[in-house]
């Protein structure tokens, strides 16, 4: 049972005064992370415990949790304290970051405690995307593990300067200095890959507290501070953002009424002041700040953190996303650039799949171009990858849908750190830094035709389209896309075919059946198509196609109405039973991997254009009703 | 005034801030909780500054039970009144019609029936597609897992093994038909910060936290506030006064008041220094099993 924190009546005023006073204690966020087991929430439990901020009521809850789900014995289990969710009490390991709140007599403290598991990764970068400072632990027994070297990278790639080594355990290996120092040696044999600014290496007994908060009498050789010793006095750079150029990203706009016109924001970066010219980074339009506007009245100045409102002196294009600047000192506008990437979700990256990215308040369209390197956990060395996986750290350029304004990561976070969602699934998939543009955007103008695709199309007398057949390995697409394009040939129309087989001995020839690969071949096809549509032809697409991404990804090519998506939907059973091709018979008997149906998901489309039920109707009468349906759209005349 | 707030206060109230913007610009139709507590008497004064001049562009929900305190819904009418803002309230209208009390269906029937149940009418009714709440980190050991921006399924479950990641204050906010977001501007806020920004900005907060005589009765080793006739007595319980305050405030059967001369907020935040429970102690509905608020959460509490 801890003593409650019981004080004297001197230590009350002080207490007093300290709350209600000017004294105000600085702020550390700072998060346990390390590989599995490694003693984390044991850790956190200790620090709340030896705060003495535990109530009693807490304290009574942790005896009974320790009696039920307990992995001491007899003793507390501390680590209960913060493994909050019942299958993490039912199992003994973290899932989940859980964020707490104590303070010493100088510091307030945020700890995020985070899981060591390699499948809960994700949680993990997302207690370290706030932290200022890393408590790396390390079992004793055990040394560093892949995952503690995961850990590392992932919190040196998030930007965290500083990092405490916590050897701990060190009571089951008999407090021995020799382990403690060949551990920290075989840290630091890696620390240039990490680049921390600091790092400090303490020998501690999270169990038992010894150099926790109170010096251990076990380790006379160890002089250091205790881990609370540290924590309290490690200086911060804290404050850097005020110190750069502004980087106001506008959040909201507010108008309430005809009268008032604001541009509601934090300040990502640098001051601003009523009188100063900023532009909009993107289009270079320039305005004065007028007024900086609280509930609390006007401001003379704001610096980065602060939630303010922007008037400015004229009415200028300027909405959700956009970032105003010094025109002096302007952030990379592009559409490309290079980036860190944290692989999050258990469906891989693929390079060229379209995917929404949010960066500042702004949200745009982007896909991997090019994938450089994938971070190996236990050499640190960059290797060649084509995909990532669950979890994996890597390196890509990304080309997104329109240009934006951005930093580098490092120069100011808010506009340089990204997040990429699934547009499916909603699904948050992975974390990104910037680290460089690729090339200025602005420098590459599209050429003007002075033909353009209505005038070529006009000349046929149709309306462009492409007319995309997905569906199973012999559902009948490429029968039905023939019928169809026989049909629009006699009508005299003007049409191109674009057949998944015949493409893949020539344009493809270099593509395989991953599915990164066939996230390439999609794309490559989808490209191909846009080019006949633009000549104003009625393009006729068959393939597989078993990603929805990736029809997406075709459909966001073109102008809205042009793209008609036909569902070919044969049962597997009959597609199997025709296998015209011998195909998913070699599939079955191992003999082809990555065949869609057999070993590799097909993704039905949930609003197609069209629907053929290829199991029960003939191809010509599937092929009449895609006539009928061009016909009543006014692709072709009736 | 904001330039006198200690500066990690200030930190705070522009986190919250940015995230309340964030909801307005990214969802539809966004609704605040309201429960009358210090929590949501700092959320509420958080949205008056996030959109001045404008009114905060959203409606308050206010889930009455029908056994709050007499002044919480005073307090609350008021306030509405003062803000001029738009309140809902809503009522579980079957649990009442069947006559579901806290006295005889026990702490967490009456919670699921009146609570969690009315909340979840109260959400569909309204179609609202993310739903601002005043929870911390601090108050409990599975809200400490929850995330600012939390997912909830179309019937209103949480699922706490499968949240999605949360990096920096990137909140991804896209949702399918009938899906929901929870959002806790004041996820990092602890008891204390409450108190102290209460006091720095002079919120207005229910008198029924600050100490006065009242009739209690003792029960369990509990204090128990007789606030209407339609408190059950058992034999041999007989309210007195005695001076007590109450730390969270809930409906009055279930919710414990303790011992305190503290008069002023300044008071209230010394005792806090001091104090040796937690202010969950107050709460029976949370003592069922330990637990117990994660379950519920997964069932749509809030
Ligand atoms: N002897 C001893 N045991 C410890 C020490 N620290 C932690 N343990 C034990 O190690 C086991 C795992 O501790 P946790 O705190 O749950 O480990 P963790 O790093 O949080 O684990 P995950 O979050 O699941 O990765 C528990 O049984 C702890 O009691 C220590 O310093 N000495
Ligand atoms: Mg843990």
């Amino acid at each position: 049972m801890a003593e409650p924190a019981i004080l004297s009546p001197s230590q009350e005023a002080s207490v007093r005064s300290l709350a209600l006073g000017d004294a105000d204690k600085s702020l550390l966020r700072f998060l346990t992370c390390g590989s599995v087991d490694d003693g984390k929430s044991t850790l956190i439990g200790r620090l709340l415990f030896d705060s003495k901020r535990l109530f009693e009521d807490q304290i009574a809850t942790l005896e009974k949790d320790s009696r039920k789900f307990g992995t001491v014995g007899d003793d507390m289990d501390l680590a209960l304290l913060v493994d909050g969710l019942e299958a993490e009490r039912e199992q003994g390991i973290t899932i989940d970051v859980a964020y707490r709140f104590f303070a010493t007599e100088k510091r307030k403290f945020i700890v995020a405690d985070t899981p060591g598991h390699e499948q809960y990764t994700r949680n993990m970068a997302t207690g370290a995307s706030t932290a200022d400072l890393a408590v790396l632990l390390i079992d004793a027994r055990k040394g560093i593990l892949s995952q503690t070297r995961r850990h590392a990278t992932i919190a040196s790639l998030l930007g965290i300067r500083h990092v405490v080594l916590a050897i701990n355990k060190i009571d089951l290996v008999n407090y021995d200095r020799s382990v403690f120092d060949s551990i920290v040696a075989a840290f630091d044999a890696d620390a240039g890959h990490y680049g921390f600014a600091t790092r400090v290496a303490i020998p501690i007994s999270a169990r038992y507290g010894d150099n926790v908060s109170r010096h251990s009498e076990h380790m006379p050789w160890y002089r250091g501070p205790t881990l609370i010793e540290h924590l309290e006095n490690v200086e911060l750079s804290s404050g850097a953002a005020a110190t750069r150029p502004l980087r106001f990203p506008v959040q909201w706009v507010n108008r309430p009424d005809l009268t008032f016109r604001g541009y509601a924001g934090t300040l990502a970066a640098g001051t601003v002041r009523p009188g100063d010219e900023v532009v909009v980074a993107r289009s270079g339009q320039a305005a004065r700040v007028e007024r900086i506007v609280t509930h609390d009245g006007d401001l003379a100045e704001a610096s980065a953190e602060d939630a303010v409102t922007l008037t400015l002196d004229r009415e200028i294009d300027l909405s959700r996303g956009d970032i105003l600047v010094p025109s002096g000192a302007r952030p990379d506008v592009s559409d490309q650039f290079a980036a860190h990437l944290i692989w999050m979700a258990e469906e891989p990256m693929l390079p060229g799949r379209p995917y929404l990215m949010k960066i500042g308040t702004r949200t745009v369209g982007a896909a991997v171009t090019e994938l450089k390197h994938r971070v190996e956990m236990d050499t640190l060395k960059p290797l060649a990858a084509k995909t990532l996986s669950l979890n994996d750290i890597g390196f890509a350029n990304f080309s997104l849908a329109e240009p934006i304004a951005f930093d580098p990561y490092d120069d100011v976070r808010t506009t340089g750190a990204f997040i990429l969602v699934d547009r499916f699934t909603n699904q948050t998939v992975a974390a990104g830094m910037i680290r460089f543009g690729l090339r200025r955007a602005t420098n590459i103008h599209r050429q003007a035709l002075t033909i353009d695709k209505a005038a070529r199309s006009g000349a046929k007398a149709q309306k462009p389209a492409i007319l995309w057949f997905t569906g199973l390995s012999g559902a009948g697409k490429s029968t039905i896309a023939n019928l169809v394009e026989q049909k629009l040939h006699l009508a005299g129309r003007h049409t191109y075919l674009l057949d998944g087989d015949n493409v893949r001995h020539g344009l493809n020839r270099d593509l395989g059946f991953t599915d990164a690969d066939r996230v390439e071949n999609i794309r490559r096809v989808a490209e191909t198509a846009k080019l006949f549509v633009d000549a104003g032809l009625i393009v006729l697409a068959s393939f597989i196609s078993p990603f929805r991404s990736e029809r997406q990804l075709a459909r966001d090519l073109v102008e809205p109405g042009e793209f008609v998506e036909i569902f070919v939907d044969t049962p597997l059973s009959v597609a199997e039973a025709r296998d015209p091709k011998g195909l998913y018979r070699k599939a079955r008997e191992g003999k082809i991997v990555n065949f869609t149906g057999i070993d590799s998901p097909y993704e039905a489309p949930e609003s197609a254009e069209l629907r053929l039920e290829a199991g029960s109707a003939s191809a010509e009468d599937l092929a009449d009703r895609v006539i009928d349906y061009l016909a009543s759209n006014g692709f072709i005349p009736r | 005034m904001t330039s006198q707030l200690k500066p990690h206060l200030r930190r705070l109230e522009a986190e919250a801030i940015f995230i309340m913007r964030e909801v307005v610009a990214n969802f539809a139709n966004p609704v605040m909780l309201y429960s009358i507590g210090k929590d949501s008497s700092v959320m509420l004064h958080l949205a008056m500054k996030a959109f001045y001049p404008a009114k905060p562009p959203f409606s308050l929900l206010h889930i009455d039970t029908t056994w709050k305190f007499r002044e919480m819904i005073a307090f609350r009418d008021e306030t509405v009144r003062r803000l001029g803002l738009n309140l809902t309230v809503h009522t579980n209208l079957e649990g009442k019609a069947s006559g579901i009390n806290p006295f005889d269906h026990g702490s967490s029937n009456y919670t699921q029936v009146m609570k969690t149940e009315a909340l979840k009418q109260a959400l569909d009714a309204g179609g609202y597609d993310a739903a601002f709440g005043g929870a911390r980190r601090d108050e409990e050991k599975s809200r400490a897992k929850e995330r600012v921006f939390s997912f909830r399924t179309t019937s209103h479950g949480w699922d706490p093994k499968n949240q999605r990641p949360e990096l920096w204050s990137l909140y991804n906010t896209r949702i399918g038909t009938g899906e929901t977001i929870r959002v806790f501007p004041l996820s990092n806020w602890t008891e204390l910060d409450i108190w102290e920004y209460i006091l720095a900005e002079q919120i207005p907060i229910v008198p029924l936290y600050l100490s006065e005589a009242r009739p209690v009765v003792e029960r369990g080793g509990q204090l128990i506030m007789a606030d209407d006739e339609r408190m059950r007595l058992k034999p041999g319980e007989t309210p007195v006064k005695r001076r007590v305050r109450f730390r969270t405030l809930g409906c009055y059967p279930l919710t414990a008041a303790v011992e305190s001369d503290a008069t002023t907020i300044e008071d209230i935040v010394e005792e806090m220094l001091l104090a040796t429970t937690s202010e969950r102690q107050g709460r029976l509905i949370d003592h069922d099993e330990s637990g117990s608020m994660e379950k519920k959460k997964r069932e749509g509490y809030f």
